[in-house]
């Protein structure tokens, strides 16, 4: 199966100011086109060339995985964020972090604190569980929830070239803009 | 005694148009001089308090991850910052090219194969050149922070190059194009500095 780069939902400029056009050029136009290429050429040839993304992930070594599920989680990221984000959920997903962390402000911060201490590159995820449970995750470079059958609800991207432009060393000024870009419609629809 | 930030060599222009100020600067002040305070914060009140970084990292399996993640942080970017000066570039000379020469071939080999490594260290990490136990030159890549003085490191041997690619090192000036930022490097690389490392 030939894989492409989906479309974005907004326009490059449409975080601005709290995601810059110039991050999202590259991020978008280069990174992720970039797995998406690479995932192409990688899989050619082997027993993944018409595999779906979910079974690269839950299957795949090396390159093949890494390149896969970075073009998931890209895209999964990019989803999760709307010109129109911020605020806090409602309904069923707004009744289980309550249950599950406290509070939402409870949960924000766990999130929070995880996406500021993942060390290196990497994801910080809210994931549902079998028993229907959220937690936190943290996952390195490409890491995806999905190959420990957790099913991702959201995901902030903590490599530095999500906000280094942007934000430089100051990743926790970067995760605070986040929630205001965080598409709660979305994520609830996921959940 | 708490470990310092050490002070360069040389200005943050100094590496220009290779490395670019802005990147030199904010990668000194504020990556480097995080792992130092968090490092001195982790050690402090225990017995890893009067070690040698290199004393910590041989044995660094036993300690937290604060440890790792910045004693690596700290021992790393101290040999960056010295194996490299603005008036660097060219080839190595006298014993060390011999050695390059004879475990890979050529100067241009062994180029090639620490560009690989650089290039292909997925995520965040550091391209080495290593000096093993036995005397012979390898390259390889470690992952985050680590270093090939680590217990814990699959790659072993005093490392005497080192490249940083993480992409706090060349977001700012190369963005996406990491294989542009390797080549840049090899313009400001300290061969003698190298030599010395590999003499000692």
């Amino acid at each position: 199966m030939k894989f492409s780069l989906p479309q974005l939902p907004y326009a490059l400029d449409a975080l601005e100011p709290r995601i810059s056009k110039r991050t999202l050029e590259f991020h978008y136009g280069k990174h992720h086109q970039a797995y998406v290429n690479n995932l192409n050429k990688l899989i050619l040839g082997t027993k993944f060339e018409n595999a779906d993304l979910e079974t690269i992930i839950k299957e795949a070594e090396g390159g093949i995985y890494n390149n896969g599920a970075q073009v998931w989680n890209h895209t999964f990221y990019f989803s999760s964020l709307s010109p129109n984000g911020g605020g806090v959920p409602t309904g069923p997903l707004a009744e289980a972090i309550n249950e599950s962390f406290g509070s939402f402000d409870a949960f924000k911060e766990k999130f929070s604190e995880a996406a500021a201490t993942l060390f290196g590159s990497g994801w910080a995820w809210l994931v549902k569980n079998d028993d229907g449970k959220l937690e936190i995750v943290k996952e390195s470079n490409a890491g995806n929830p999905l190959r420990q059958g957790k099913v991702p609800i959201l995901t902030c991207d903590v490599w530095e070239h999500a906000y280094y432009l942007d934000y430089q060393n100051k990743r926790p000024d970067y995760i605070q803009v986040f929630w205001d870009c965080v598409d709660w419609n979305i994520v609830g629809g996921r959940f | 005694m708490a470990f310092e930030l050490p002070k360069l060599d040389y200005a943050y222009n100094a590496l220009e148009p290779y490395i670019d100020a802005q990147t030199m600067e904010i990668h000194h002040t504020k990556h480097h001089g995080a792992y130092t305070s968090k490092l001195n914060a982790a050690i402090e009140g225990t017995d890893l308090a009067n070690k040698s970084i290199e004393e910590i990292l041989a044995n660094v399996s036993q300690h937290s991850a604060a440890v790792r993640n910045n004693g690596g942080g700290y021992y790393n970017h101290n040999l960056f910052w010295k194996i490299m000066t603005p008036n660097g570039g060219g080839k190595p000379s006298g014993q060390l090219l011999e050695a390059i020469e004879k475990d890979f071939g050529s100067f241009e080999q062994f180029k090639e194969t620490f560009n690989n490594a650089a290039a292909s260290r997925f995520g965040s990490g550091w391209a080495w050149l290593v000096k093993q136990e036995n005397g012979k030159l390898v390259v390889g890549s470690t992952p985050n922070q680590d270093n090939p003085l680590m217990d814990l490191s699959e790659l072993k041997g005093t490392p005497i190059l080192g490249l940083d690619v993480w992409e706090h090192a060349y977001y700012l000036k190369y963005q996406n194009k990491r294989p542009e930022y390797i080549d840049a490097f090899w313009n400001v690389v300290n061969w003698e500095e190298v030599a010395k490392r590999f003499s000692a």
